[in-house]
């Protein structure tokens, strides 16, 4: 297998460097562009399998490229920026970025979250997602709506399975709430975020060890849920 | 202190006042003299040209040369301002243009004839108002007048010459100007010009059929043009003894009072009390005393405006006091105002009881010590007609068909209860009638059927019945009591109605200004100001109102008010002068200026436009007058208070930042340091180790972090105090951001391991209600906190329940706990740090942000021991009512 080619459009050089350090280490192929001119033809000509991408760029708007980018690749976008507003981080979804990093963030971090996207990326390339998921000790089977917890069978409700094969099919993609409220609830309920946190707290009940601390089913303050842990 | 030669503080601060009112005020130099043809005109142009010399830009305004080729040889030289051309029935009119010289800004204009009336339609009635509106934009002005044209002069010269000229200019004008140079010559000379030809012919041709240039005219009139410029120089000599300091004598301060009646030839105690006050360097006050008695009629009221702009013209304050007995009102209001004399008119007495005494002797017999000064008034024209009642003509003429009605009814009711009553008794039946038709109807009617009551008693009633003869002589006895009895009760009767009338409307006014005081003082936005004049005040004039404001430019904005004219409006605001209808400048406009004056400068411009298109009453006037000078006074202090409250809101800011920028200075540049050095460590020093690199590598990162974390504390609360806090509440499950809080701290690796952490949060916990972000800054900065004063290997507890409506979370430890120095509640005051300098970094701004946030969620934050060791904080959150969860099977 081909070295992962991944594009780093960020206009700071030594964020740039470090993050250039720490991809090359895990045996990746990093390009740099720093502004979003260069990162248009770089997206172009060295067709990146994973664009990071700066919200911040000194020749236009980070969320800009991003949708143009979604107009003819499928390669999985990672937003950094300092801006940690919530709106900003919902815009950044839905103009169709998959995944969103604050500044500062930790280099583990950040190549945890560029697997998990690339890992993604493969599955949904291979012609979609096997009937069963395992993450950590838990078995979904999607066919079958079985789930199990370290071999023990767990029953959920119907809304908490939805809410799960949701989650599963965003494969570590940050889920929006308004997103998880469409696929869910249906589209009169998607002013109410409330109906999303209190299944999500049952599900970790049944699912988390400790659901204070939860490994997998992880929250974005105020953006939505991700799934993390995906074999 | 005088006899040091030093300047009385009150003195100097007139001095002071005096010249600060007028910065950068043009200086004015009146050309006086005695008649026409005295050459003032020549005398302006020449020192004009001695000012161009000098190299002022002068420039011609107006000059009127009359032909003479020499004036005219003297404007040659001089740059011409353009003129104003006005049509006026069928020829043009050549006028001064005041835009023309205001924008064309020469140092120095020359305007001849100051007392020249402007041609309709012009901005000012007067040319003087445009001469002082040039002198505000900071030009100097030379003008001419002739001492007749003073306003005060006028009767007086109009008694010497028998002419009386129309162009006047106040006094005070003539008493403001800078300069007064007298242009001067000998009466023979002056007739010798004029034989030669060398006055103006207009002015030779209007005078001569008067025989006006008689020699003794031109001496009484040159005496006077002196006289009057004697008086202004002893002023020009006192004010340069109060700057500088030159005070031998103290004057005595008077007050002169001058006391008018509604009438025309009462304009001369104006002008008669207006030249006493200049010479005694008095204030003065033109008093009218308002009798109930006297119905005012449309002509009076429009006559005592007329005296009242006099009055207000020449610089007087005026006093409308309502009251019946004149003398006794009069020495009230004297004794009241300090006032030290007394300017009465004597004229042709009104026609009173002959016992009862002139109004002077009353006055002197009462008040000895007033000095009494009486003027003859009955030397112009008949006593302006003054109509008893408050009434128009046409209800006057039907009161009396009323009454005349009332009583023929009164008749035939009498001829009825006849039957039955004695005729002496009947007779109460018409005094009742008479009565109530005075009650009603007033005096007149009253006194006719007075009249009439008697006439029909005596046909009617009295043998020989359908005649006036009367056989028994005892009934001429009745007659004659009955018309007296009937009469004065009528009389009585009316005045009480009359009395009442004025009562109720000063009662009117006076609870209209309570109220307006009342409402204004509540108000504390300009919206309510603006409320209360349109809503409380306008309405009480019978006007449509609104207070024009002006916008950070100084400009009155557009489109307030369809009304409005926005350019009338901003002259009054720059010029604080009233204008529009009734004003003499800009006569023609439909509503009528006022300035809101302030005590500390003009707030704004109110605008009123009366219904009945005019405000003719002098005591709406007044009334507007105060409630100007309230709304004004509201205004500044609404100002004020806005520049109080941002004052504070700039000192605490002030004194946040000050605190901030010393701690953050400290906090800051500690682990700046640390990263450059240890950085600089791993890029210099050769031969280190791996477990040494890791080392330092680690320490740059943990640094870093506590960087991170004081930058976002700091930028948190930048933002809570800068713009409020905005917060994002939604219903959350407090574990989940509990969650969130223990996911941040362990990805930025500042949870270390070390520490055992327990929480015991109930599945079954309700919602709350919060923003999410800004609660778990709360959470991340408490545990901070709690990993940061404890020792490793410490446990840290995170609890919460619900109890009634309020939900409690506790975040505690058992490490050393509270440091005992501080008392718990300071804890939450920004920079405040357990131990002083210590090695553990932060600012001491989480707990400060934390208790914002708290605060801002409605809910409290409270720090206590642990027993038997350690800290612990406790959050209160109110915990509303949750939205309802539809059950899943509803779904």
């Amino acid at each position: 297998m081909s070295k992962p080619r991944i594009l780093v459009v960020e206009d700071e050089a030594d964020i740039r460097r470090f993050v250039r350090m720490a991809l090359e280490r895990e045996g990746m192929l990093v390009f740099e562009a720093g502004d979003a001119m260069q990162g248009r033809i770089d997206a172009a000509s060295r067709q990146p399998q994973l664009v990071i991408v700066d919200l911040g760029l000194p020749d236009g708007d980070g969320k800009t490229l991003i949708r143009e980018l979604r107009g003819w690749s499928t390669a999985p976008v990672i937003v950094l920026s300092a801006r940690e507003h919530e709106q900003e981080k919902v815009d950044a979804f839905e103009a169709g970025a998959d995944d969103y990093l604050v500044k500062p963030f930790g280099v583990p971090e950040l190549v945890a979250r560029v697997r998990a996207m690339l890992r993604r990326a493969s599955i949904v390339a291979t012609g979609g997602a096997a009937s069963v998921m395992v993450f950590g000790t838990i078995r979904v089977d999607l066919a079958t709506y079985e789930v199990s917890r370290a071999g023990e069978a767990v029953h959920l409700t119907p809304i908490e399975f939805r809410l799960l094969a949701a989650l599963i099919r965003g494969h570590g993609k940050v889920v929006t709430y308004r997103q998880l409220l469409l696929d869910v609830w249906g589209p009169g309920y998607a002013d109410r975020p409330h109906y999303v946190r209190v299944y999500m707290a049952n599900l970790r009940q049944k699912l988390e060890d400790d659901p204070t601390r939860p490994k997998h089913l992880i929250t974005e303050l105020q953006v939505g849920y991700r799934l993390a842990g995906i074999a | 202190m005088t006899s040091e030669g030093r300047l009385h503080p009150d003195r100097l601060l007139q001095a002071i006042a005096a010249e600060t009112q007028q910065p950068a005020r043009g200086r004015l130099r009146i050309f006086l003299g005695a008649c026409a043809g005295v050459g003032k005109t020549y005398a302006m142009l020449q020192a004009a040209r001695q000012r161009q010399a000098q190299g002022i830009a002068v420039g011609i305004g107006i000059v009127e040369t009359h032909g003479r080729d020499e004036t005219r040889e003297l404007t040659e030289d001089l740059p011409r301002l353009p003129l104003r051309h006005i049509p006026y029935q069928g020829h043009t009119l050549r006028e001064f243009d005041l835009d023309g010289a205001l924008a064309a800004r020469p140092a120095l204009v020359l305007v001849d004839e100051l007392a020249h009336a402007n041609a309709p339609g012009s901005r000012h009635a007067r040319r003087w108002q445009d001469v002082d509106e040039l002198l505000r934009a900071g030009i100097d002005v030379y003008t001419t007048l002739n001492i007749q044209q003073l306003e005060s002069l006028n009767d007086v010269v109009g008694g010497i010459t028998g002419i009386r000229v129309r162009e006047t200019v106040p006094d005070r004008v003539f008493d403001n100007a800078d300069d007064v140079v007298l242009v001067d010559i000998p009466p023979e000379d002056l007739l010798g010009r004029l034989r030669a030809g060398k006055v103006y012919l207009a002015a030779a041709a209007e005078y001569a059929s008067s025989n006006f240039f008689r020699e003794g005219n031109l001496v009484a009139l040159r005496e006077l043009a002196l006289r009057r410029l004697a008086d202004r120089v002893d002023v020009d000599l006192r004010s340069y003894r109060t700057r500088h300091a030159i005070d031998t004598v103290w004057p005595t301060h008077e007050r002169l009072l001058v006391c008018v009646r509604a009438e025309l030839s009462h304009e001369r105690l104006i002008r008669e009390g207006s030249r006493l006050a200049q010479r005694l360097q008095a204030d003065w006050i033109v008093v009218h005393i308002d009798d109930p008695r006297d119905g005012r009629g449309p002509e009076s009221r429009e006559m005592l405006l007329r005296l009242v702009k006099l009055a207000e013209s020449q610089g007087a304050e005026f006093a409308n006091i309502p009251g019946e007995d004149v003398s006794q009102t009069l020495l009230d209001y004297a004794r009241a105002r300090n006032a030290t004399r007394l300017v009465l008119g004597h004229g042709e007495r009104r026609w009173q009881p002959p016992w009862r005494k002139r109004l002077a002797d009353r006055i002197t017999e009462a008040h000895p010590e007033l000095g009494l000064v009486l003027i003859h008034t009955a030397l112009t024209g008949a006593r302006t007609h003054e109509p008893r009642m408050n009434v128009p003509a046409g209800s006057r003429a039907a009161a009396l068909v009323l009454a005349t009605l009332a009583c023929g009814l009164t008749t035939a009711v009498a001829a009825l209860l006849l039957r039955v009553f004695d005729l002496s008794n009947v007779v109460m039946l018409f005094l009742l009638t008479v009565v109530l038709v005075a009650l009603r109807w007033g005096r007149a009617a009253g006194a006719l059927a007075a009249l009439l009551s008697v006439a029909s008693f005596d046909f009617f009633f009295v043998p020989p019945v359908w005649s006036f003869h009367v056989s028994d002589t005892q009934y001429i006895f009745t007659f004659v009591l009955m018309l007296i009895v009937a009469l004065v009760t009528g009389q009585l009767a009316a005045r009480l109605r009359s009395e009442a009338t004025t009562a109720t409307a000063g009662e009117r006014r006076a609870t209209a200004l309570a109220r307006v005081a009342r409402d204004l003082s509540a108000a504390t936005r300009h919206g309510q100001i603006q409320t209360v004049f349109t809503e409380g005040i306008a309405p009480l004039f019978a006007s449509r109102g609104v207070l024009l404001l002006p916008d950070a430019d100084e400009r009155i904005g557009e489109g307030q008010a369809d009304f409005v004219d926005t350019s009338v409006a901003q002259w009054v605001y720059e010029h604080v002068q009233p204008a529009g209808l009734g004003t003499p400048t800009l006569g023609g406009a439909s509503a009528l200026y006022l300035p809101l004056r302030a005590p500390l400068r003009t707030r704004g411009v109110l605008a009123l436009q009366p219904r009945g298109g005019a405000l003719s009453d002098p005591d709406d006037r007044r009334l507007l007058d105060a409630c100007c000078a309230l709304i004004a006074l509201a205004l500044e202090r609404v100002h004020f208070v806005d520049v109080a409250k941002d004052t504070l809101v700039r000192m605490e800011g002030e004194q946040l930042r000050n605190a901030l920028l010393a701690a953050v200075s400290h906090d800051l540049k500690t682990p700046l340091t640390a990263i450059s050095g240890l950085a600089e460590t791993l890029e210099t020093t050769t031969g280190l180790d791996a477990g040494e690199r890791g080392e330092l590598a680690r320490a740059i990162r943990h640094q870093s972090e506590q960087l991170h974390r004081l930058v976002t504390n700091l930028l948190d609360l930048a933002r809570m105090q800068s713009d409020g806090v905005h917060l994002d509440r939604q219903w959350h499950s407090l574990g989940e951001i509990v969650g969130s809080a223990l996911g941040g701290m362990g990805s930025m690796g500042t949870m270390p391991g070390k520490h055992h952490l327990h929480t015991e949060l109930a599945a079954d916990l309700p919602l709350v209600e919060l923003d999410a972000r800004l609660f778990e800054r709360v959470l991340v900065n408490l545990l901070d906190n709690a990993v940061k004063y404890t020792a490793p290997r410490a446990t840290i507890w995170i609890r919460a329940a619900a109890m009634g409506e309020t939900m409690h979370l506790w975040i505690e430890d058992d490490g050393p706990g509270l440091p005992a120095d501080i008392h718990p509640q300071t804890l939450f005051e920004p920079f405040t740090r357990g131990v002083r300098e210590s090695a553990i970094p932060g600012v001491g701004l989480g707990l400060a942000l934390c208790r914002s946030i708290v605060a801002a969620h409605g809910g409290t934050i409270a720090a206590t021991q642990r027993q038997p060791h350690g800290a612990r904080f406790e959050i209160h959150l109110p915990l509303g009512t949750p939205p309802t969860i539809e059950d899943e099977s509803a779904i």
